[in-house]
């Protein structure tokens, strides 16, 4: 299409428009100049100024994440891009869909070493799902329109648009509207009958079936988790789901066993090991879920549901492989079930449940309650208690504080659980906070935090305090990288190597000198009245809630242990397990 | 403390074929997915095949397990230029060539040896001075490698290879 010549910033916020994006992460630098001069004097995009460009990307994962559109990310070149690599990394590894637009030192300077030069498409190429150097600015609509396509179709990811400053500057009368499709890039979403036919068969002659959901579900739309409660409650199995899946499946139904793998419920990990067939469901049998491979449940029947090939058989063989949308086959397979169970009726799995009871009563996240100090768990619980008829989004930060969300927090719905599941990044949780709640302004947005992970991305406090943003900041101050700690209490004979959070910041006073609210909390009994305290104050909270020092994370497999070799909370003097620890 | 563990498998040598976008950085994302991901390159051509310059064929060699290769193709075709991978060895028969260009510094007695060892390998003389010469030679892999090898006992100096381009037998594209 064409019409009046636009200068190439132009022609990116007018595409942006074009695409619906209402609100850009970012902080402006020499080569982005012209497309921050082109934001100055419009209204439909509200950009958000974060502290730090790493901030930027996880703001916009949250966003995206929180309302299932893609997050945007303008940053400028050089350090600009370098700083968002770990964000993009973290948006590649979870499969978030985001744009970054970074600035680039104007064309015939690319490759002279010039101030605040990066080989931005180098750096990134590993790291994005795609990438685009822009050389002529009669193709910045097309690609910007592209990118949207790429990074949203398929499995989704990250995708950078490194545009040098000049482009910028030129100006094209060549524009586009609505989605481009990439010439080639044609992702398959509907999945393959025959495969899903088989699929139902043996799903419905299965006596110990187990559906294994993952972050692909949440990706796929409300319509996937739709389907999936459907599907799962018509065959009656149980079903498990990873961390990143949390909330597809609501948590409070009797066919949920929480979530599996290093550190997921006994009756989770037991069942997976177990089952007759298992049914993944866009999910990637991480290490963190498998455990020791070839202890992986050894005797199941595989079906593995994903839009991404390169997923199947990458580290478990699978019998049946169906490369496709989940909810496009969630679909097709429903409508395949019920005609199977017309035929040949309905399977019960009496014994199956029988032995589920039996793993259940294991009560495997018990801890010790304390009167005098607050347990980690016990806080979890307290913070669910007391938001669970809220319209409350949770995001985390990494470590124990994650695993002990993920334990005890309840999704019953999709899109309402952040987390950095593939990456692992500490840092991560606040600024998806901040971007969750830019998209939900009424909704209780809490990051439960560790107190070493928080110092990671701290300087956001700057842009809530900026945008008024009532971020909570639910800190479990346990003076450790407990993770870490952990793992050498476990793995190198407590020998706490640089583990200990030394210098700690006074929250409370850090929350006051961003004009914000703190709370200190460190009894049981102040407990609740601090979560109630920080729900009602309408505004950015920092949550400073000291817990036992040393408790750990369990159930826990160890590394190197198969998946039904856990170490539970009462068995913390457990013997080693055969062949030592792993390198995972 | 830590225990570590190699699989042994067998490996075989596949000859991929990949059609991508001629465009800027789709040979480094090819390469640059199997260096990131630990897999092996043995020989590797590129160039745009259609006349307009559009597409380029991407032929690879690489060795690995079974499995290995399965996860190369499949990480292959997500690449979002990549258009189709096709896995020759696997496919069918197929045919392989690579070109070779190999400088001799000879004697009088090593220039009639080169001169007849070319012959037999029907190579050609590409270039020609009083005391050298450049052979141009095209074959399957272990041809050039016999080629080179004689070579060096006839006044080797330095050779280069294109690495192996290769297509399906029969009327059927990729």
């Amino acid at each position: 299409m064409s019409g009046k010549a636009l200068s190439g910033a132009e022609i990116i916020i007018n595409s942006l428009v074009d695409l619906g994006v209402e609100v850009i992460f970012g902080y402006p630098g020499g080569a982005v100049l012209p497309l921050y001069d082109a934001l100055y004097d419009q209204d439909k995009i509200r950009h958000i100024l974060v502290r730090h460009e790493q901030a930027a990307v996880h703001a916009a994962e949250g966003y995206a994440r929180s309302t299932g559109k893609p997050g945007v990310v303008l940053v400028t070149s050089g350090p600009g891009a370098t700083n968002a690599v770990t964000g993009l990394t973290d948006a590649m590894m979870d499969s978030i869909p985001v744009i970054c637009l970074t600035g680039q030192v104007p064309s015939h300077l690319i490759g002279s070493d010039a101030f605040q030069e990066a080989d931005t498409v180098g750096i990134t190429r590993h790291c994005t799902k795609h990438n685009y150097l822009v050389r002529d600015v009669d193709m910045l609509s097309q690609i910007v329109h592209e990118a949207f396509y790429v990074a949203t179709n398929g499995r989704p990811g990250p995708v950078v648009i490194d545009i040098p400053k000049d482009i910028q500057i030129f100006t094209s009368a060549t524009s586009h509207s609505g989605m481009v499709k990439h010439k080639s890039y044609r992702p398959e979403a509907k999945g393959d009958t025959a495969a899903i036919r088989e699929a139902v068969r043996l799903l419905s002659a299965a006596k110990k079936p187990i559906f294994y959901t993952g972050g692909g579900v949440i990706n796929s739309g409300p319509a996937a988790a739709q389907l999936l409660r459907e599907i799962v409650q018509l065959t009656g199995a149980p079903i498990t789901s990873t961390l990143m899946g949390l909330g597809a499946y609501p948590a409070s139904d009797k066919q949920f066993l929480g979530m599996l793998g290093m550190h997921g419920t006994y009756e989770a990990n037991h069942a997976m090991h177990d089952c007759d067939v298992m049914i993944c469901v866009g999910a990637r049998f991480d290490d963190r879920v498998t455990g020791r491979l070839d202890a992986f449940s050894p005797n199941s029947k595989k079906i593995h549901i994903d839009i991404d090939r390169s997923s199947i058989n990458k580290t478990v063989r699978v019998d049946v492989p169906i490369v496709g949308d989940v909810a496009h086959v969630l679909e097709d397979m429903l409508k395949i079930w019920k005609a199977t169970i017309l035929e040949n009726g309905q399977q019960s799995y009496e014994d199956w449940w029988a032995d589920i009871a039996v793993w259940r009563s294991r009560n495997c996240l018990k801890y010790s309650r304390s009167d005098d100090v607050i347990m980690p768990q016990y806080a979890l619980e307290r913070l669910q208690e007391l938001t669970k008829d809220k319209d409350v989004y949770f995001t985390t930060e990494v470590g124990q504080h994650q695993m002990w969300a993920a334990q005890f927090l309840k999704f019953e719905d999709p899109n309402r659980w952040m987390t950095s599941g593939g990456l692992g990044t500490m840092g991560y949780g606040f600024p998806a906070a901040i971007g969750a709640q830019i998209a939900h302004p009424d909704a209780l947005v809490i990051d439960v935090a560790g107190e070493a992970s928080i110092q990671m991305n701290i300087q956001e406090l700057g842009t809530a305090a900026q945008y008024d943003l009532p971020v909570k900041l639910f800190i479990l101050n346990n003076e450790y990288m407990g993770m870490v700690r952990q793992w050498q209490e476990l793995n190198h004979d407590g020998r706490y190597s640089h583990s200990y959070s030394d210098s700690l910041p006074d929250f409370v006073a850090l929350a006051k000198a961003y004009g914000a609210h703190g709370i200190r909390v460190d009894k049981p009994a102040d407990l609740d009245g601090a979560i109630k305290e920080m729900i009602a104050v309408k505004g950015l909270v920092i949550v400073d809630c000291r817990v036992e020092k040393l408790a750990n994370c369990f159930p826990m497999v160890p590394s190197g242990a198969a998946h039904n070799e856990m170490i539970l909370p009462d068995e913390e003097d457990r013997q080693e397990f055969e062949g030592g620890a792993a390198l995972v | 403390m830590y225990h570590t563990h190699k699989e042994v498998e067998l490996v075989a040598r596949h000859t991929l074929s990949i059609i991508v976008d001629n465009e800027a950085g789709v040979l480094a994302r090819v390469i640059g997915l199997f260096s990131g991901r630990g897999y092996n390159i043995e020989h590797l051509t590129v160039a745009p095949v259609d006349l307009e310059g559009h597409e380029s064929r991407i032929t690879v060699v690489t060795v690995g397990t079974p499995h290995a290769i399965e996860q190369i193709k499949a990480q292959l075709d997500r690449l979002v230029p990549v258009h189709r991978v096709g896995d020759l060895t696997e496919s069918g028969p197929y045919v392989e060539r690579e070109l070779a260009l190999v400088k001799v510094h000879c004697n009088n007695d090593q220039q009639r040896a080169a001169l007849r060892i070319a012959e037999a390998f029907r190579a050609k003389t590409v270039d020609s001075s009083f005391d050298s010469y450049i052979f141009e030679v095209t074959g399957k892999t272990d041809k050039i490698k016999a080629f080179i090898k004689l070579m060096e006992d006839a006044g080797l100096v330095e050779s280069v290879r294109t690495g192996v381009a290769a297509l399906t037998r029969g009327s059927k594209a990729l």
